[in-house]
């Protein structure tokens, strides 16, 4: 589809996802043009129900940007954010629509490069997928 | 609790497939502790099946509402002004909420979206197991406090039976048999002695579903 | 006497008994039983006929057992709660004993998901205990369990029970064959012994609780085939345990099938040897051509002959 900017909500969790994408910032990073940028205190944050809900007003994807598994300041939350995901993956399949529209991403604070990659990845797949059919 | 789970979504799509605007009640009670029918996962749901239906090219309007208890005619009648706007009701609730919304809307057809299971306890949470089986009858005096009927998979009253091992039930490992656990308890309270007490056959026909649907009169209750 | 059945005559003249066990067939196919029935007869006092065992559908323990009636063998009729409410069990015993049955063995039965059926409806209106008393009541006071509806005719029937020794928890099974005992049986059958430590210390506190003397106590053995069967029951039938040294003994045999017989010979020999062990149950599984050499290797032939 010509001019498909994928619209991608980027969840950031205070910890990792949100410093490394004000490090982005920082380092004049390009990012995809369509990102919104949801800042939480942490991952654990996320219920199921914001992964869909952003797909139902419009996102064509959606990413989390988390704490690497042992380095959740909160202990758990990035945790709890990986089995929401997985809920939402069920949930998605049931729709009808592709998994690959939501993901998860571990990182650190200083990873603003791997920030801006995998924005950039995921619009690449999502061109691909084409835009949200379930969009209401 | 009553305990319950969602049914599948496609269950739930076939039954709404001829209607395009809906209620998706659920219930501030029961369903909502045991994370089935509540406030949340009826915003969930109600989603879900938008997503769903708009993919099919045959979009689905879904109001929502989460009345305290969907089992209460108070509580029921509150959503008369909604029920109006729309073709059905999809009730995440109990199977008794569905069938009060039934009673309160017969001319709009009223689906369940739950399967209702047990009447359970919350081990931990995520985590919830059957505890009562209503029988009528309540013998969990003489029981340390633990239902046989519910409990032991061939409802003992005298357990336990030849299959139980290393404390768990014949039928599966992860099972826990109910008469040793009874037989701990009381021997911890220092009543083992009621172990050797013969509990005589259970008068099912009079106490419990038996003898046809129950009902319970107070007419000191009656307004 | 009770029933004045074959096996409840020689218990009370003190003779060691001797009972078989047969499966009826998932059929109708009387031939099966007949087959069966010839390499039991003469070898046992009396045949234990099953009643569904583990859930799986077989034809009814009270055709069965009339059946082997027909072919000059005693059966002892099996009955479960599993399947059957109360008036489908008083029914049945009105029935039995109508046919010549006198003997029966009251029991709760294997959980029905086990079995060929699992969609079925548990039933469980009584316990194995519960139906004790109820067989009684129907025998003793000649009415229907709750003692008002009289019942026309006579109930004779010597009333067994099965208990598990190996059952946990075990301070608890002399207990509980006590509460049998007060529901009014009057003999059981053990379950399939191999540890026989266990046994005689279950025994042991049988004796303690004086009930050696209010019921005949038959002790079950069941011959091992092979390496491969004792392993298997030791780790997936629920309530048997049996020790390395038999599982052992068996796989390291040469012949493991005789080995399995020379064991099962030497158990009756030591079973007989236990104050209040008043017979033997051999349960010969798909195996009951055994029966015969086992009871002479055994010394338990010729049975005795009653009137």
């Amino acid at each position: 589809m010509v001019n498909f900017e994928p619209k991608i909500v980027a969840f950031c969790c205070d910890q990792s996802g949100y410093p490394a994408a004000d490090m982005a910032g920082g380092l004049e990073l390009k990012l995809p043009r369509n990102v919104e940028i949801v800042r939480v205190p942490c991952a654990g944050r996320i219920e199921t129900l914001y992964l869909l809900k952003a797909l139902e007003r419009g996102a064509d994807g959606v990413l989390i940007f988390a704490c690497y598994e042992e380095n959740c300041q909160f202990l758990r939350g990035n945790l709890r954010a990986k089995g929401r995901l997985s809920y939402a993956h069920r949930l998605l399949e049931k729709i009808g629509l592709e998994k690959e529209r939501i993901e998860i991403c571990h990182l650190a604070t200083n990873c603003g490069p791997k920030l801006a990659e995998t924005l950039h990845r995921k619009s690449e797949e999502l061109k691909k997928l084409g835009p949200n059919p379930c969009k209401i | 609790m009553i305990k319950a789970e969602q049914k599948p979504m496609d269950e739930m799509l076939r039954y709404l497939n001829h209607y395009n605007r809906i209620l998706l009640s659920g219930c501030g009670a029961c369903v909502t502790v045991c994370h089935a029918g509540g406030e949340k996962e009826v915003e969930l749901l109600a989603s879900a099946l938008r997503m769903a239906r708009k993919k099919t090219g045959k979009p689905l309007e879904v109001l929502e509402a989460t009345p305290a208890r969907q089992c209460e005619p108070e509580f029921a009648t509150e959503l008369s002004e909604t029920v109006e706007k729309v073709e059905a009701i999809l009730s995440v609730a109990c199977g008794v909420g569905v069938q009060t919304l039934a009673r309160h809307f017969p001319k709009t057809p009223v689906f369940p979206g739950v399967n209702t299971t047990f009447l359970g306890e919350t081990v931990t949470h995520g985590i919830w197991e059957e505890r009562c089986q209503a029988c009528g009858n309540c013998i969990l005096e003489r029981t340390g406090g633990i239902c046989p009927i519910a409990r032991c998979a061939k409802q003992l009253f005298n357990g336990p039976c030849g299959g139980s091992s290393k404390g768990k039930c014949e039928i599966k490992k992860e099972v826990d048999c109910a008469w040793q656990l009874i037989y701990d308890r009381l021997n911890g309270l220092g009543q083992l002695n009621r172990m050797e007490e013969i509990i005589p056959a259970r008068r099912w026909g009079v106490e419990s579903r038996d003898s046809g649907p129950r009902r319970i009169v107070r007419e000191d209750l009656k307004v | 006497m009770k029933a004045g059945s074959n096996l409840e005559k020689i218990l009370s003249k003190g003779l060691f008994a001797v009972t078989g066990e047969l499966g009826p067939p998932k059929g109708n196919e009387v031939s099966v039983i007949k087959r069966k029935a010839d390499l039991l007869r003469g070898y046992v006092d009396a045949v234990n006929v099953t009643d569904n065992q583990t859930a799986i559908v077989r034809m009814s323990s009270i055709a069965a057992s009339s059946l082997l009636l027909q072919m000059e063998i005693e059966p002892v009729m099996q009955m479960t709660t599993r399947d059957r409410n109360r008036i489908a069990i008083q029914s049945d015993l009105l029935g039995a004993t109508a046919l010549g049955i006198k003997n029966m063995l009251c029991l709760t039965g294997d959980h029905h998901t086990f079995g060929n059926q699992v969609d079925s409806k548990n039933v469980h209106d009584l316990d194995s205990i519960q139906l004790i008393d109820c067989v009684r009541t129907m025998r003793d006071k000649g009415t229907l369990l709750g003692g008002e509806e009289k019942i026309e005719g006579e109930i004779k029937l010597f009333i067994g029970a099965a208990e598990n020794p190996f059952g946990d928890p075990f301070e608890f099974r002399a207990i509980r064959l006590a509460k049998k005992a007060s529901a009014g049986v009057d003999f059981i059958q053990t379950q399939c012994i191999y540890d026989m430590n266990r046994f005689k210390e279950w025994m042991k506190m049988v004796r303690d609780l004086g009930l050696h003397e209010k019921v005949h106590i038959l002790a079950g053995v069941t011959p091992l085939k092979s390496g491969g069967m004792a392993r298997y029951m030791a780790k997936n039938v629920s309530g048997i345990i049996i020790p390395d040294e038999i599982i052992d003994r068996i796989v390291k045999a040469k012949k493991p099938a005789e080995e399995g017989i020379k064991l099962c010979v030497e158990q009756i020999q030591e079973l007989r040897e236990i104050e209040g062990v008043h017979g033997v149950h051999i349960m010969a599984i798909e195996w009951e051509q055994m029966t015969s050499q086992i009871t002479e290797m055994a010394g338990l032939l010729p049975r005795p002959k009653t009137e």
